[in-house]
């Protein structure tokens, strides 16, 4: 294409530079000044360098809610892509109750985050709710409120619930895209299901899990709402995920110095996974071509 | 009137797509670009639409300079390889979107789509929706379009290269006839040497980025000026023998062990030098039609057959080549034939084959 | 390897409308067929129908005597070329070749030696350790038609327009490739395909097929020199075939004014075709008289147009052979002059 003489150009791009501006860089910055700086009220503020990172890096509470949210994400990837994977592949490929199960596979996902909340916690509440009471009369020691492993358990299994359907939808789009004539050749050379999944089906649907894990772990990364309606991050601070804990820190403590400096090392970390799991991913896609 | 492309050259990314090309196309003329997937056809015709601009050189159109002149202000009409219609639109639309755009009267609208449907059988699908369809009548319509606007240059990119074999012929034969009477320049590029023989007119033979000949297109299937556009303009392959001119009117493949007598047609070959000798299929048989025909022995390697002859390729004199039979004819792999050559109407080219 | 008799088949998708009526055919052990047709003609189903992806709606098909209609692609043991190439991504070319003997337990030690064979036949033995993923097109239909080629036991071997990406100066190679692992291995083959050119020159015999309806299975010579349908003349040649409406007057096919003496007087009167090649038309001295409409030139021969009492033919002229611009006379090559009633071959003449 030729390239322009003139530099009309730019004024084209400006409204969306603004926007983004607005949006984004301006309020990352304000972050900034606020991560190195202390302030005692009366908009007065202090230089104060790198101390706050040094506190928030040293700090223990940092440590476990780290731990905690590592375990989190570690386990919600090692479920909901397997069943994701799995439901898929068990999803007709035809006919009418293909657009049945796609709806019901979207319904999750259209729920917003704190209704998922508010759903699960009355859900599994002892007294009034469903599966509380239930397992409660089964005699199963089951307190979301009061047992770490419960909580736990609780709010493992409301994400599995509402985000799995997105893992089911991409690999289904990922499982549909293979032409039926790898199935039959497959079936000409006498594969078993095992290796038809091995060989096509996995390799195919490569590049939408790829997509899949990043969209989950950074979601699940970033987690807050639900947990917050569900556990309020208790009992103690076993369920006191990133994202909890900084608001804690933010809002209820009014420590917005540390808090500026807590979210830049969260953003440079979910940042830097995501670039590492990417580039691993594309690197390995690039050796399959060549 | 006339298009005249002046040392257009197109460069992208550093690399060459289209080099010092001069062109003149004249109105009334059906001219057949021809050459070879990435011979630089649809990057010539993107030129002359002006949908692309050229690194250097000057586009004219009737002696006017629309080098820089965007494909909005021009005259044009493309038709691609792929179907492109409007899908929501009926037959009548598609054909009826150009003028609607240019503004023309209802009435004129609908007296030129009717007859443009004529022109190409559509008339009973008027109504219908593109993708209702059969794939030739969908690329009716969109040769439809871009004759119903009777624009002054028509670019046709392959326009048949995505139908079934018989309907491609149909349409071929069909199509210099439909743009004869509008005065329009056509530019149409292919692939296939053997449509542009039948589309006939005048051709531009393309290959790497440059034009190899250009002129009436049996003339230049004829007397080719060069042997790379003998071997852009030949399909089957051309048969080519790596030679030295031995004599004035002789000349001997390397080994020595052929001699053909050529007379004037190597008279642009010095004696002594290096040169190819080139022959299309048709020029080689397997009877003798003629006295001064020579016999060379060869060896099967397959028969292609298509419908009405038979393309034998073999292996002769150390060259891989291919004889042509008229009707069917397929002579077992593998056997000894005896094959006929009349060495006065080969084309003899200087230098090798390989840096021809 | 294996005779396939198609006993009886037809098969429709929607009750009542036959996608493929009702035929009877015997694909001999050993032979190499196309079928061929234009799209929608029924060669996709009536492939399906042996490879075993549909089950027929009526009749049988049996595989050296043995009934299979109800048996699966895995168990008819048969191998098949795609459209489009089937490899998997994330196995070597080797790994490739040996997945359908693994897949059947061979011994790891018979399975190498069986896929060197195979790789030495097809010429690829170089790159039998390289990624199968980035090599092209024609490589890839290769290594599909290798794992077919690598077992033992296949009964045929079904083509499906397998030569759809692949470049066009490849494709003759690919052919030849075909011819002679054909010669090679004498397996059944099946090749579907819409290009005349791909079934003429790969079949012993070619499979013709219309609307449905197998028109006429013979060898290339038989669809050139006596086409048993009009369709099939119109098919096979280009030009195809030419057709005039005649009276017929005992043994003389009357146009218009004028007739021309046949070799044998048919049965049926009325709706009778006489069918001429372009080839065997010839401008001569005396016999029909035309008028040329036009003139193209392809360099190797030229194609005139003309018009026979009102109806149109082509003629192929050889270079260097005249055209009368003038009271042009047109003879008629009588071994090659056809009749056709109702669009079918007079059966005296078939």
């Amino acid at each position: 294409m030729q390239r322009t003489k003139n530099q009309k150009a730019w004024f084209l791009v400006l409204p969306v530079f603004l926007l983004v501006a607005f949006s984004a860089i301006i309020p990352l910055m304000t972050v900034v000044n606020y991560s190195v700086q202390d302030s005692f009220g009366n908009n007065e503020f202090f230089w104060v360098g790198s101390e706050w990172f040094v506190e928030v890096l040293n700090s223990d509470r940092l440590h476990d809610a780290f731990g905690r949210q590592l375990m989190f994400s570690g386990i919600i990837l090692a479920i909901e892509i397997p069943l994701g994977i799995w439901i898929a592949l068990k999803m007709p490929k035809k006919g009418w109750a293909v657009s049945v199960c796609l709806v019901l596979m979207a319904l999750p996902l259209l729920i917003p985050w704190n209704v998922v909340g508010t759903i699960w916690q009355i859900f599994a509440r002892e007294d009034i709710g469903l599966l509380g009471h239930t397992l409660a009369a089964l005699g199963v020691d089951y307190n979301y409120t009061q047992d770490t492993l419960s909580a736990w358990i609780t709010v493992i299994v409301m994400d599995v619930w509402h985000w799995t359907s997105l893992v089911v939808l991409l690999c289904y789009a990922g499982l549909s895209s293979i032409p039926d004539a790898y199935y039959q050749a497959a079936k000409i050379d006498g594969a078993s299901k095992w290796a038809v999944f091995r060989h096509i089906q996995l390799p195919k649907m490569k590049r939408v899990l790829t997509i899949a894990v990043l969209l989950r772990f950074m979601d699940s990364f970033m987690i807050y709402t639900e947990p917050f309606v569900v556990t309020g991050g208790g009992p103690g601070n076993a369920t006191t995920f990133l994202s909890i804990d900084l608001v804690k820190m933010a809002i209820g403590q009014f420590d917005v110095g540390p808090a500026a400096a807590f979210s830049i090392v969260y953003f440079l970390v979910v940042l830097l996974v995501s670039w590492v799991f990417y580039t691993v991913v594309t690197a390995s896609d690039a050796e399959d071509q060549s | 009137m006339a298009l005249e492309l002046q040392s257009v050259s197109k460069n992208v990314d550093g690399e060459t797509h289209i080099s010092d090309v001069s062109v003149r196309c004249n109105p009334g003329e059906f001219n057949v670009l021809l050459g070879p997937t990435l011979a630089g056809k649809t990057s010539l015709l993107r030129l002359m639409a002006g949908l692309d601009e050229p690194s250097a050189g000057r586009i004219m159109m009737a002696g006017q300079d629309v080098t820089g002149l965007p494909v909005r202000k021009r005259d044009v009409a493309f038709v691609y390889q792929q179907f492109i219609n409007y899908p929501g639109f009926s037959v009548f639309d598609n054909i009826a979107s150009p003028l609607k755009i240019a503004k023309i009267s209802k009435d004129e609208i609908a007296a030129r789509v009717e007859k443009v449907a004529d022109l190409l059988g559509l008339t009973p699908f008027l109504q219908r929706k593109p993708l209702e369809l059969s794939g030739g009548q969908q690329q009716r319509v969109a040769l439809g379009r871009a004759l119903a606007r009777e624009a002054e240059l028509v670019l046709l990119d392959e326009p048949l290269a995505n139908l079934d074999y018989k309907l491609r012929e149909e349409l071929r034969a069909e199509l210099p006839k439909l743009f004869q009477n509008t005065g329009s320049m056509v530019v149409y590029a292919t692939s296939e040497p053997e449509e542009a023989l039948l589309l006939g007119g005048q051709v531009i033979v393309l290959h790497e980025g440059q034009v190899q000949q250009a002129g009436a297109t049996l003339e230049v299937y004829n007397s080719p000026a060069s042997l790379q556009a003998a071997m852009t303009f030949a399909d089957p392959p051309l048969n080519v023998l790596p030679a030295i001119k031995s004599d004035a009117a002789e000349v001997k493949s390397l080994d020595g062990d052929l001699t053909l007598k050529v007379n004037g047609n190597a008279s642009a070959v010095a004696e002594g030098a290096k040169c190819t000798v080139g022959f299309r299929p048709h020029q080689l048989g397997l009877a003798r039609t003629s006295e001064c025909e020579v016999e060379l022995k060869g060896r099967v390697t397959l028969t292609e057959i298509t419908g009405s002859e038979s393309f034998i390729h073999v292996e002769a004199v150390g060259e891989r080549w291919t004889a042509l039979a008229h009707g069917i004819h397929a002579p077992e792999v593998g056997a000894e034939v005896s094959l006929f050559l009349d060495p006065e109407t080969a084309f003899v080219f200087a230098g090798g084959a390989g840096n021809g | 390897m294996a005779e396939i008799h198609l006993k009886d088949i037809a098969h429709a998708y929607v009750p009542g409308e036959y996608a493929l009526k009702s035929m009877d055919h015997i694909w001999q052990d050993g032979s190499a067929y196309a079928l061929l047709g234009p799209s929608g003609c029924g060669k996709t189903t009536l492939l399906n129908i042996i490879s075993g992806l549909l089950k027929p709606s009526e009749g049988q098909v049996l595989f050296d005597g043995k009934d299979v209609t109800g048996a699966d692609t895995a168990h008819r043991n048969i191998a098949q070329v795609f459209q489009f190439p089937v490899i998997y991504d994330t196995m070597t070319v080797r790994e490739n070749l040996a997945f359908p003997l693994k897949n059947r337990g061979m011994a790891p030690a018979d399975i190498n030696g069986r896929v060197e064979e195979v790789a030495g036949l097809l010429e690829i033995s170089d790159r039998l350790d390289s990624r199968a993923t980035g090599l092209t097109a024609d490589a890839k239909q290769i290594i599909s038609l290798g794992r077919g080629l690598v077992r033992t036991d296949v009964n045929a071997i079904l083509f499906d327009e397998p030569l759809t990406v692949i470049d066009p100066h490849l494709k003759w190679q690919i052919r030849s490739k075909l011819k002679d692992l054909h010669r090679q291995f004498s397996h059944t083959m099946v090749y579907v395909t819409h290009d005349q050119t791909e079934a003429l020159t790969f079949a012993d015999k070619v499979v013709v097929m219309n609307a449905g309806e197998v028109l006429q299975v013979g060898t290339p010579e038989d669809l050139f020199e006596r086409p048993a349908h009009t369709f099939v003349g119109y098919f096979i040649g280009s030009p195809g075939m030419n057709f005039l409406d005649v009276e017929l007057d005992g043994s003389r096919a009357v146009l218009g004014d004028q007739s021309i003496d046949l070799k044998q007087a048919p049965a049926k009167k009325s709706g009778v075709q006489l069918g001429i090649r372009p080839e065997f038309l010839d401008f001569a001295d005396q016999g029909i008289s035309c008028q040329v409409t036009s003139l193209e030139d392809l360099g190797r021969h030229r194609i005139a147009s003309v018009s026979i009492s009102g109806q149109s033919a082509k003629v192929i002229v050889p270079s260097g052979k005249p055209v009368p611009s003038e009271n042009a006379m047109l003879s008629f090559d009588p071994d090659h002059t056809l009749l056709y009633t109702d669009g079918y071959l007079e059966e005296s003449l078939r």
